[in-house]
């Protein structure tokens, strides 16, 4: 264990920080109206109803980190529907039923974003997947395996900007089961593999990844323009 | 924990605190009551249920450290069963291949009881000590380090409880983003041992349903005894929106509920855990 290696934290006791009125909403706020908190927060248009669309834009503050994982989990849904329709040679019974599961997940979380951000939710992506061969096994799991390491480390890097707690609480719903999806498809790839260095540090820490960084890596995937700018670079 | 310092802080942000419960001197006495009965890892659990009878909900004012403390306790407890299990080695984990894994979740539990142990006296805090655990919980599972497949139920358990206990209070170290960030970072990596295993009780056929995802409230087989850890994971609605069936796809109950998991909040983790912990 080295501990250099831990970061130096200031001390921020919860209740210093709120006034009393925040801290009573604090204590008493549920997850209910969280669709009202979602509709309040931003004021960008409607671009809900086309079908594609030349660029995208994610927008900011919460209403960007949510489009910005919405645009992931288009890009993930897509991609398992592939899957599923066109079974790569060999697939196993398992193989199948757990695919077929992971892409009703991803789907999931692609509708459940899109019905959230309701009339601020960016348009449906288009994608390229002209480099993934979908009748290879090794093609396929190894770029399931790309997708889900890079969700996990998208949704651990994003929390942080998030400002709404309801936000943080359901982005931790999804990352978890992108963190069970990466390690199921790193066993299919390679036994033992589910927590190798290139994803958990020597703390036993998950990687995190910048918004820029992701897109960088989802770009190869992703044929629409994301504009990001509204994000924390 | 410092209960007084507590109580100041919420004082100053509420001044009639004590007309939501009775008076200061009758919650004093009430928590001191209570308190002498019970371990120091059970009080969270306590001034969770005073807090809860003055604001109808738990947890709200568990300061950064005590929440450090919290997952320490929890850390201390999967660190030691899986370097129990492991120091078994093939008596207990026939193949080879299981037993590798099992080490890797034993040094990333031990990882995590370190750097917890570095982050809370940055803080301010005094990180708790390590409980005396008995893992058999009683003699529910008498041989959980001679029965494989009683070591990876009891595994599942404290992995699934794990993932839903940092989830469960992601949202209460917001003010720290630096807390923030290394508790989300821990908590995925739960969530991969969860997973792996859960794939390592279907394979090895210690049941033939479970899968990698939680399925429902379905403990994966293990039965009644851990259904508390998988209680609320049913459930289908997020933020008001119904997942099954969402946008007219087939999307089946099953799904969506796996979909999303859970956070659980600390008073029932502490309930899960503390059949684990003598003293």
């Amino acid at each position: 264990m080295k501990h250099q290696d831990v970061p130096v934290l200031q001390d921020e006791p919860l209740m210093r920080k709120l006034p009393r009125r925040a801290f009573l909403r604090y204590a008493g706020l549920g997850s209910a109206g969280i669709t009202a908190l979602m509709l309040a927060a931003s004021c960008h248009k409607d671009h809900n109803n086309s079908p594609a669309a030349e660029e995208v834009n994610l927008g900011s503050g919460d209403v960007g980190i949510l489009n910005y994982a919405y645009a992931l989990e288009q890009l993930e849904a897509a991609f398992y529907t592939q899957v599923v329709q066109t079974p790569y040679s060999g697939i196993t019974d398992m193989e199948l039923s757990f695919f077929t599961d992971i892409r009703d997940h991803e789907i999931a979380h692609r509708e459940f974003f899109k019905a959230a951000l309701s009339t601020h939710a960016i348009a449906s992506l288009q994608f390229d997947f002209s480099s993934i061969n979908f009748s290879s096994r090794s093609s396929v799991i190894a770029t399931a395996k790309a997708f889900e390491d890079l969700g996990v480390s998208a949704y651990n890097g994003a929390g942080v900007y998030l400002q709404t707690p309801d936000y943080l609480t359901l982005a931790g719903k999804i990352v978890s089961v992108e963190a069970r999806h990466a390690a199921y498809l790193r066993e299919l790839v390679m036994t033992d593999t589910f927590v190798d260095t290139d994803v958990v540090d020597s703390n036993g820490l998950d990687l995190s990844r910048k918004p820029s960084e992701v897109l960088v890596i989802a770009s190869t995937y992703i044929k629409t323009k994301i504009n990001a700018s509204g994000l924390p670079q | 924990m410092n209960m007084y310092r507590i109580f100041r802080a919420i004082e100053e942000i509420d001044p009639e605190v004590y007309e939501r419960i009775n008076t200061r001197r009758e919650a004093m006495k009430e928590f001191a009551h209570v308190g002498k009965k019970l371990s120091l890892a059970a009080l969270p659990l306590a001034l969770g249920a005073l807090l809860n009878k003055a604001y109808g909900q738990s947890n709200t004012s568990a300061s950064v450290v005590d929440i450090l403390n919290y997952a320490l306790t929890l850390e201390y407890l999967e660190a030691s069963f899986y370097s129990m299990g492991a120091a078994q080695g093939s008596a207990l984990i026939p193949n080879s291949n299981d037993l590798t894994a099992i080490q890797k979740i034993s040094a990333d539990e031990s990882a995590h009881v370190n750097f917890l142990k570095a982050v809370i006296p940055q803080l301010g805090g005094t990180p708790v000590n390590k409980p005396n655990f008995d893992f058999t919980a009683n003699g529910t599972f008498p041989d959980v380090f001679s029965n494989y497949q009683t070591f990876l139920a009891v595994a599942q358990a404290f992995e699934d409880t794990g993932v839903r206990a940092y989830k469960g209070q992601a949202a209460n170290v917001m003010s720290n983003s630096t807390v923030l960030q290394a508790a989300l970072n821990i908590h995925s990596v739960e969530a991969r041992h969860a997973s792996k295993i859960r794939l390592m009780r279907r394979v090895n056929g210690f049941s033939n349903s479970v899968k990698p995802w939680i399925t429902g409230n379905d403990t994966g087989g293990i039965g009644a005894v851990v259904q508390p850890v998988y209680a609320g994971e049913e459930n289908t609605v997020q933020a008001g929106v119904q997942i099954t069936g969402i946008g007219g796809l087939s999307i089946s109950a099953s799904a969506a509920s796996e979909a999303f998991d859970e956070p659980l909040d600390m008073q029932s983790v502490l309930a899960i855990a503390s059949q684990f912990i003598k003293s």
